[in-house]
C-alpha cells in the first residue's frame, strides 16, 4: 500500500499498525513522537490497534525543546 | 497619540507598507509582548520587536549569560558573560530603540507567578528550552486567554505554531504531556546549529507583529517544521484535538500546576 509519511510517498507492506510503522521507520523512541493520522492526533493507546490503510497520511511530530537558554 | 518626526523617520519602512501605515506603527508602539526565555529564540525576538517599535517588551529569565550561549544567543555579547540575561537583553533592546519600555523579570516562571505576568501582555513568546515550561506556558495562556507562539529547535530542526487559546490547536492538542525522562535530549546534550535560533525566533517575531497588527494569516492549526539540512519548510495541518486534556471536550486539566522537570543525562539517553 502507499502511505504519505511526513509529506513523502512511500510503499509499505499491507496491514501494518502505527506501532509497527514506528519501528519500521526507525523511530527509536516512540515516546518522543506524536502521530497524526489523516488530520487527527492519535492517542498513544491507539498506536497498537490502528491498522494503516492505502493512501493514509501519517505525520510523525517530534518533541523539540530548545530555546536553549539554560545549559 | 501621533508619531513624532523622528518616529516617522525611524519607522518609515514600516509606515510605507500599506498593511502597516502610521496607524499600524502607532498600534505597535502601544502593544505589549512578553518574551519568556532570553536565550536562543528570545534573542532575535527581542531584537526584532525592539527595532519594530513594540512599545512594551517584557522579558523573563532567571539565568546569567554563559560563554556557551554566545554561539547562538545574539542579544548577548562576550562582555556580558556573567551578567543577568534579562539585564543584558534590556541593554541591547534599549540601545537599539530608546522609544520602547523594557520590563525585566529575573525569575523562573511557575504555576504561582506566571498568570500575573502574562495577563499584562497582548502576546507571549515561548522561547524556553524545557518541556515543563512549554506546557506551563501553554496552559497558563489557555486559562488567561493570551495568544502565544510556541517554538522549539534541536540539532538542525525547528518547529513553531501560533496558538489562540480556546480557538485553535494548542500545544497539548499535539503533545499531550511532557516526554518521559531521558526520551528527548536538550540542545546542550544534542547540539543545535546556532543560526536555527535566528530562523525560528525571527518567525516567532513575525507572528507577534502580524497578530498585533491584525494582518495576514497566522500560523494557527498548523505546525511549521524546518529542516535546515534539507532546507525544507513543511506546514503540517493540525486540527484541534477533541481528546486534548486541556482544551478538548472533557478536559482533565482544570487548573495550573507545575510539570515535573525531567532531566536527561547522556549516559541513559537513548536518542
Amino acid at each position: 500500500m502507499n502511505l504519505v509519511i511526513n509529506g513523502k510517498e512511500k510503499n509499505i507492506a499491507d496491514s501494518l499498525t502505527v506501532s509497527q510503522l514506528l519501528v519500521q521507520e526507525n523511530v527509536k523512541m516512540p515516546d518522543m513522537v506524536s502521530v497524526e493520522l489523516n488530520g487527527q492526533i492519535l492517542r498513544r493507546t491507539e498506536f497498537e490497534e490502528t491498522i494503516l490503510k492505502d493512501d493514509d497520511k501519517v505525520e510523525f511530530l517530534y518533541f523539540m525543546g530548545g530555546g536553549c537558554g539554560i545549559n | 497619540m501621533g508619531l513624532t518626526e523622528q518616529q516617522i523617520e525611524r519607522y518609515s519602512r514600516h509606515i510605507i507598507l500599506e498593511q502597516v501605515g502610521g496607524s499600524g506603527q502607532e498600534r505597535l508602539l502601544s502593544s505589549k509582548v512578553l518574551i519568556i526565555g532570553a536565550g536562543g529564540l528570545g534573542a532575535p525576538v527581542g531584537l526584532y520587536l525592539a527595532t519594530a517599535g513594540v512599545g512594551t517588551i517584557g522579558i523573563v529569565d532567571f539565568d546569567k549569560v554563559d560563554l556557551t550561549n554566545l554561539q547562538r544567543q545574539i542579544i548577548h555579547h562576550t562582555s556580558d558573560v556573567g551578567v543577568e540575561k534579562v539585564k543584558s537583553a534590556e541593554n541591547k533592546m534599549r540601545a537599539i530603540n530608546p522609544d520602547i519600555t523594557v520590563r525585566t523579570y529575573q525569575t523562573r516562571v511557575d504555576a504561582e507567578n506566571i498568570s500575573n505576568i502574562i495577563r499584562q501582555y497582548d502576546f507571549v513568546i515561548d522561547g524556553t528550552d524545557n518541556f515543563p515550561a512549554k506546557f506551563l506556558i501553554n496552559d497558563a495562556c489557555y486559562f488567561n486567554r493570551v495568544p502565544f507562539s510556541h517554538a522549539g529547535i534541536l540539532r538542525f530542526d525547528g518547529q513553531l505554531i501560533t496558538v489562540l487559546p480556546g480557538e485553535t490547536t494548542c500545544y497539548r492538542c499535539i503533545f499531550n504531556a511532557p516526554p518521559p525522562a531521558n526520551a528527548v535530549p536538550s540542545c546542550s546534550q544534542a547540539g543545535v546549529l546556532g543560526v536555527l535560533a535566528g530562523v525560528i525566533g525571527s518567525l516567532q517575531a513575525t507572528e507577534a507583529i502580524k497578530y498585533l497588527l491584525g494582518i495576514g494569516d497566522l500560523l494557527t492549526n498548523t505546525l511549521l517544521t524546518y529542516d535546515a539540512l534539507e532546507m525544507n519548510f513543511r506546514a503540517v495541518k493540525l486540527n484541534r484535538n477533541p481528546n486534548c486534556s486541556l482544551c478538548g471536550e472533557n478536559p482533565q486539566i482544570t487548573e495550573l500546576k507545575d510539570e515535573e522537570q525531567v532531566v536527561c543525562d547522556l549516559k541513559s539517553c537513548k536518542c
